[in-house]
């Protein structure tokens, strides 16, 4: 039964990053699709979570820390870029 | 004892499936940057969380390990992502992002203009 239970957990969060990819190919502007791609880097944590538990195994679960922190970072540099045009800043202004 | 702990970590994670697909519901029907971000960096947060504590609770009493690393993970997003959809809305709003025709109030803008008035 919980086998059962995880894969359809499977399946509901696979069909979530579907939608994720529609809105990431048609969203009319460029922060709607950081927006996708910030809300697909949190799903693929959810599936590397539950391909652990069907596999049995928890080797991969350092993958839900790494996906997290480039999804995080990515994020951050996507607007700071959007906003100001530059990601590091090295003027000096007072 | 072990079936009573699989029932509770199943529950946790249909729960967390439940909120990632009511969040990936949101992100395509809402019609507006700003209440696309609320869907996309509330429930997917909840949902997400939810998932990996079921994946903790299920390592711990099943298999008997006590796992840090999705203790980790589930304090790392319950930090990150909300400052991740805060920030995107935030260079949306200074881009010049247009909010729906239908949206009734915007406090940021008065408050902009008044900053620029005392400059």
């Amino acid at each position: 039964m919980f086998e059962i239970i995880v894969k359809i957990a499977l399946l509901g969060t696979s069909i979530s990053i579907v939608g994720l990819i529609y809105r990431l190919i048609k969203g009319p502007s460029i922060h709607d699709r950081v927006i996708a791609l910030d809300a697909i880097g949190i799903n693929l944590i959810a599936l590397v979570a539950l391909t652990s538990i069907v596999l049995k195994t928890s080797a991969y679960l350092e993958a839900i820390l790494l996906l997290g922190i480039l999804s995080f970072v990515g994020t951050i540099a996507f607007a700071k870029f959007l906003e100001k045009g530059e990601i590091i800043e090295r003027g000096r202004d007072i | 004892m072990e079936e009573i702990y699989k029932i509770i970590a199943a529950l946790f994670i249909i729960i967390g499936t439940l909120l990632s697909l009511v969040s990936t519901f949101g992100l395509i029907r809402l019609p507006d940057v700003y209440t696309r971000n609320h869907a996309a960096s509330k429930s997917a947060t909840l949902g997400i969380m939810s998932i990996l504590l079921g994946t903790f609770l299920y390592f711990h009493y099943v298999h008997g390990h006590f796992d840090t690393r999705v203790l980790l993970g589930i304090f790392f997003i319950f930090l990150t992502s909300p400052v991740a959809g805060h920030l995107i809305s935030r260079s949306a709003y200074h881009s010049g992002v247009k909010m729906w025709e239908k949206s009734v109030e915007d406090d940021l803008k008065d408050a902009k203009e008044k900053v620029y008035m005392k400059k």
